[in-house]
């Protein structure tokens, strides 16, 4: 519920930037800018012959991709304001400026100059060109990843949920949990790698198994001390309205502590990305982790570089939807904090 | 002394609710309490809080009881709601032995305690919904909102609104239940002295229309006796009854009535403060 107040300053300073006209034409000038940034790093890509001795098969390909991002971010400076998403795209200008500085950087050290050693380095041009010839590969990953990882993600939620509303319920389940938590909860689900994929039939479910302990550990924790912070008033009042046992658990101490539960949620999933990544790196032949892997052994590092960044991607992208999904149920909560 | 000037007000409220028979109104409960003491066990000591409370609260009447801070107040009050068991003595409201909560005796604590995650409109709709009675009784909801002034913050969250606005909330989500008896454990203590003036007005003015049982717990004497048709002072704790004084002035009151302010020396005098009159 804390606030950054410098956060909230710098929120409502922007704001009023979106208002103000001055800020209005300053903005387009920061677009026209990282426009024009983008299309010299297409021309510098283009016209600049490549280092003697290379061949880089998708250098062309390279310039058009940044050229067309130059298009785009000057079709959004002469955009009308009314579009909230091309707002948001001209909120990004200052980003995209020092992005096209870096991307050009990148470019001239690398595939232009040669000052980095191959193949720990390879230029813009290499990652582009994995992400198009290597696809089908790299789509695979990604979707036995997020397989993988829904499974244990949902199941270990599930459980971990269900415990820790029972523990906070019942003195009895408490009473037989809670030593078991405290002395499993702190060890790292991949201490039980070894054992895990001895035990499980498969390496896929074993991997379940692990990413689901990950992510139930503070899930359960944190529904408990959720349930165990409800506020007994709340079930006076319930109770003197006529709730019975069911209606309170799933009216009253439900969203009561889905506050805490959120934090739990997202714990586990920051936990159950580490398993993940673990366990395919060392014994699912398949997914992300298993490519990153994979790619290292041939030295194929921008197989590697472009691994990464899809996994940042997606990563964070779930992270976006789950802070979303909090935002949409527990938006009576005040000052909550924005990822 | 109590039953005689129980049935003058009874007979007030009656002529009131007559007036103004509108859907909202139930008829209120009798509530007996009889002999009952309480404890605390705390560290094996049982601490005594209550020590044979015997009252009788005819239908509509509005009692207020007063006492020292900590004297137990509240914990007779938790009794009456049935959220406590006493460890002796009979409660009952209309003779039904009191062994529980239920949506006849509703209590208002003096933290609204509205539940944050639902709009305005679903806190009062709780109890009806906890009953399985929301579907075919929508429209209550939107009545009671009416009746306390808060329908067009029916979808606002309680984040939202005023001390005095959420105490309204509270109220109505007691009387969508068509309580018998309300129980108010210092309703309006966390108010400021302007809205509380306004709540007090407003509570007597729900109480004459709709025409529940009213026990309401305070620290104020003057609330106490522009509220009440009589007031329950009560010891130390651990509490017994020390005086009942009633209250015949008619509703609606003013704060002016010198026969108000003699009957705050009176209860000043049975808690000891005559010296500060």
């Amino acid at each position: 519920m804390t606030v950054n107040p410098a956060m909230d300053q710098a929120n409502s300073a922007s704001t009023l930037a979106l208002g103000s006209h001055q800020n209005l034409m300053q903005r387009s000038w920061i677009l026209a800018i990282a426009a024009a940034a983008w299309l010299g790093v297409a021309l510098l890509t283009a016209l600049w012959a490549d280092l003697s001795g290379t061949n880089w098969d998708y250098t062309g390909d390279l310039a058009t991709v940044c050229a067309a991002l130059a298009g785009v971010l000057a079709a959004a400076m002469f955009a009308d304001l009314r579009f909230a998403h091309l707002r948001y795209a001209q909120a990004l200008g200052p980003w995209m400026l020092v992005l096209a500085l870096l991307v050009g950087a990148w470019e001239a050290v690398t595939a232009k100059l040669g000052l980095l050693p191959l193949p720990f380095f390879p230029p813009p041009q290499a990652l582009l060109e994995v992400v198009i010839d290597d696809r089908v590969r790299l789509a695979e990953g990604v979707f036995a990843s997020l397989r993988l990882l829904a499974g244990g993600y949902f199941l270990g939620a599930a459980l971990g949920f269900v415990t820790g509303l029972a523990m906070g319920w019942s003195r009895a389940v408490g009473y037989w949990i809670h030593p078991v938590l405290r002395l499993i909860g702190p060890l790292p689900a991949t201490a039980w790698l070894p054992l895990a994929f001895f035990v499980f039939p498969s390496s896929h479910s074993a991997s379940t198994f692990l990413i689901a302990l990950a992510t139930g550990f503070p899930v359960t924790v944190l529904t408990w001390s959720g349930v165990a912070s409800v506020s007994s008033t709340y079930y006076d009042i319930a109770r003197t309205l006529g709730a019975d046992q069911t209606f309170l658990i799933l009216k009253v101490t439900i969203p009561a502590s889905m506050p805490h539960v959120f934090v739990g949620l997202c714990m586990g999933l920051g936990n159950s990305f580490a398993v993940l990544v673990i366990a395919e790196m060392l014994g699912v032949k398949a997914g992300l982790g298993w490519y990153l892997q994979w790619a290292q052994g041939w030295a194929a590092y921008a197989n590697m570089y472009a691994a990464l960044l899809i996994m940042a991607l997606i990563f964070s992208g779930l992270i976006t939807l789950l802070f979303r999904l909090r935002d949409r149920l527990l938006a009576w909560q005040k000052g909550l904090v924005r990822w | 002394m109590a039953e005689r000037f129980g049935a003058v007000v009874v007979h007030t409220t009656g002529s009131e609710s007559a007036v103004r028979a509108d859907t909202l109104s139930v008829p209120g409960a009798a509530l007996s309490i009889q002999d009952v003491s309480h404890r605390f066990e705390l560290e094996a000591t049982p601490l005594p809080v209550l020590e044979h409370v015997s009252l009788s609260v005819e239908p509509g009447e509005f009692v207020a009881i007063l006492g020292p801070s900590g004297c137990g107040k509240s914990t007779l009050l938790r009794l009456v709601a049935g959220l406590d068991v006493p460890a002796a003595g009979v409660l009952a409201l209309d003779g039904q032995p009191i062994d529980g909560p239920d949506a006849s005796r509703i209590i208002v604590f003096q933290d609204p305690t509205l539940y944050p995650w639902r709009t305005v409109w679903s806190n009062v709709a709780l109890g009806l919904e906890a009953r399985g009675l929301l579907q075919s009784h929508r429209e209550r909801v939107d009545d009671v909102l009416r009746l306390v002034g808060l329908a067009s913050f029916a979808t606002a969250y309680p984040r939202q609104l005023s001390g005095g606005m959420s105490q309204r909330a509270a109220l109505a989500r007691a009387l969508v239940n068509d309580p018998k008896l309300l129980i108010l454990d210092e309703p309006l203590g966390q108010l400021d002295s302007l809205t509380r003036i306004a709540m007090q007005r407003e509570l007597v003015s729900l109480w004459q229309r709709v025409g529940f049982t009213a026990l309401l717990v305070t620290h104020d004497v003057e609330e106490a006796v522009f509220l009440a048709s009589r007031v329950i002072v009560l010891s130390e704790r651990p509490a017994r009854i020390t005086a009942q004084v009633a209250n015949a002035r008619p509703y609606p009151r003013h704060r002016g009535d010198p026969h108000l302010s003699e009957l705050r020396r009176e209860i000043m005098g049975h808690l000891g403060l005559a010296e500060s009159w």
